[in-house]
């Protein structure tokens, strides 16, 4: 099994606030990774230096270390960051659909990404809308806005939108804090079932969710990872007495 | 030690006069605005309902509306009967009772025909210079939202620009005036005597001659256009930044370039609110006098803008009459008689009516923007 995702002794600072310290990680191909930790220990900031989408936030920037995707440094000045981030997609904590119809939000990437051709458009949203299970609900209405579904339905929309362009990772940043239980359950589905097309890295506060659908956990605290390894092995045997502090619940 | 009985009161409640003199006084005050509101619509309607509306079909006075501005001659004729006809007409009756002799002549100027004139002039200006300032504010208003970093630098870029909303109009004017009609640049074959620098350009006979723009419909539109460049790009600033910023990292995350993300994801959502800010722009630069008076408006024109134009473009070099410069006219520029009130007031009405016209047209497009673009 390949490495789908190398991280290297990362550093990462907002102005003079340093949020991850020297963490090093190997992500594995076609596998589900989730990130767990208490608030504020730099789960979402490493997830989101995936795809470099922290690039917007003034001041933010990795100040060490480096990151690969397949093989390939993407601080590297000459990479290209649109197809990067094609090729890495991501799911957010609230789920974002665009006020457009629900059509128009599957085909965004498409569009932006220069495809034109009806067919191939619409081809690629029944395919994205299937593998988000999403199809069946939504095919009778897809000129309809986007906004009307209900919360699971628009972050399986968001999913569906993110898997449209085919990528081969998929960040999801907490997919599930903004949805009640039955909805969880059935992004959790979901993500199992894609986990045959895709690398996974979900940041989750759920530890249930952690065991449940991933394959690998990584544990942080304070910036730091903690430990790494098989979920099985995390959740049932911690080798360090932090990680078996917080998935026993006695801080975080 | 609790005592319950002190919950029931004795006598009024504290303050009890004090309350209602507040709030009497504060209500009056409330009202006697309204009042001067009020009246002052009713004198305008009351007065200038005569000039607009007809008690016959179609009810409006289409003449006055659609008629070229002409000063207005009263007079006796042979029969003792008191005329007023416009200059045009007055020809006519002259040529057509030749023999006869008129009495007690008198003329107003402006104050006969219609007003198309300066309804043409107004509904160009203001068009002309939304198109400018919308382009030129809304682009700002994407750079400083979208693209500036938040250093002081650009802090005090827009406080600089937030200044521009306090300066009065008339300094406007004049800002217009020195260079907007006298000082910016234009390619010609002939540069005007009073040409401040002339570079030629090698090509034909051309030359970059910094003549102005004299008073002209296109200098009144750039004049206008940055007295309220501070309103549309506050406006559009704040309603850029109204827009989820989960829109902009979805784009963003999918490799949406930066353009990319703001003209389809941020842009659309943001239009309801720029429009509302030009709706404000557009009563303001409908009714605003001092921009123009230098710049762009003239008190009497024979033609309407477009005609006896060389090329179509030549409507931007032409002076144009505007509706407030009309009043001012009328208010202040002559004599005051019962004779003028049909000019001054229907000019006013219409104004108002035009103004409302504009507003509402806006809101509309708003509504129905906002009811499409929902999140």
């Amino acid at each position: 099994m390949g490495t789908a995702i190398q991280i290297q002794n990362v550093n990462f600072a907002y102005g003079a606030k340093q949020v991850l310290h020297d963490v090093t990680l190997d992500i594995p191909d076609r596998q589900v990774t989730a990130f767990i930790g208490p608030s504020g220990c730099g789960k979402s900031t490493l997830i989101r230096c995936i795809n470099r989408i922290n690039d917007r936030i003034p001041d933010a920037r990795v100040t060490s270390g480096s990151i690969h995707i397949h093989g390939i440094d993407i601080h590297r000045p000459d990479l290209n960051l649109q197809e990067l981030r094609r090729r890495v997609g991501m799911v957010f904590q609230k789920y974002n659909p665009f006020a457009k119809s629900i059509y128009d939000n599957v085909v965004y990437g498409l569009r932006i990404a220069g495809v034109t051709k009806r067919s191939e458009l619409d081809e690629a949203a029944e395919k994205a809308l299937t593998n988000a299970a999403l199809w069946n609900e939504v095919k009778d209405r897809l000129r309809s806005s986007a906004t009307g579904l209900s919360g699971g339905q628009q972050q399986r929309l968001c999913i569906a939108r993110v898997i449209a362009t085919e990528p081969d990772i998929v960040l999801m940043d907490e997919p599930c804090a903004a949805l009640d239980p039955l909805a969880t359950l059935k992004i959790e589905e979901l993500i199992t079932e894609l986990k045959k097309k895709f690398t996974i890295v979900i940041v989750t506060h759920n530890m249930s969710q952690a065991t449940r659908c991933s394959d690998r956990t990584a544990f942080m605290y304070l910036g730091k990872l903690i430990e790494y390894g098989d979920t099985l092995q995390i959740f049932e045997n911690p080798k360090n007495p932090q990680t078996e502090a917080y998935i026993t619940g006695a801080f975080g | 030690m609790f005592d319950p009985d002190k919950l029931i009161r004795k006598g009024l409640p504290k303050g009890y006069f004090k309350d209602i003199l507040v709030r009497s006084l504060l209500g009056g005050i409330t009202y006697l605005i309204v009042l001067i509101a009020v009246l002052l619509f009713a004198k305008i309607i009351i007065d200038g309902a005569p000039a607009l509306f007809t008690s016959k079909f179609p009810f409006v006075d289409v003449e006055f509306l659609t008629a070229k501005n002409e000063t207005l001659h009263v007079f006796d004729d042979a029969q003792g009967t008191r005329l007023q006809l416009p200059a045009s007409k007055y020809s006519e009756y002259l040529n057509a009772h030749s023999g006869e002799s008129i009495y007690n002549e008198q003329t107003f100027s402006y104050s006969g025909g219609g007003i198309a004139g300066p309804i043409a002039g107004t509904a160009l200006l203001t068009v002309g210079s939304m198109i400018l300032a919308l382009f030129f504010g809304v682009s700002a208003a994407i750079y400083l939202a979208e693209y500036a970093k938040q250093s002081p630098f650009i802090h005090a870029v827009r406080l600089a620009i937030l200044n521009l909303a306090g300066i009065p109009s008339i300094v406007f004017g004049l800002f217009g005036f020195s260079v907007f009609v006298l000082a910016v640049p234009v390619i010609t074959s002939t540069p005007s005597d009073r040409t401040l620098l002339a570079i030629p350009l090698l090509i034909n006979d051309w030359v970059l001659s910094f003549q102005g723009w004299n008073s002209s419909l296109i200098a009144g539109c750039a004049t206008l256009a940055c007295m309220i460049l501070p309103v549309i790009i506050t406006a559009s600033e704040e309603s850029l930044r109204a827009v989820p910023q989960g829109f902009r990292d979805a784009s963003l995350a999918m490799g949406g370039t930066r353009w990319q993300t703001i003209r389809k994801c941020v842009l659309p959502y943001s239009l309801p609110g720029i429009l509302t800010s030009s709706l404000l722009a557009i009563t303001r630069v409908a009714g605003e006098t001092a921009p123009i008076m230098f710049t762009a408006a003239v008190a009497a024109k024979d033609d309407f803008p477009w005609q006896g134009l060389g090329n179509p473009f030549d409507i931007l070099s032409s002076q144009v009459q505007a509706l407030p410069y009309h009043i001012y006219t009328l208010a202040a520029r002559i004599p005051n008689s019962e004779y003028t009130q049909r000019a001054q007031y229907g000019s006013v009405l219409v104004f108002l009516l035009l103004v409302a016209v504009l507003s509402f047209g806006s809101m509309m497009l708003r509504a129905k923007m906002r009811r499409k673009l929902k999140w």
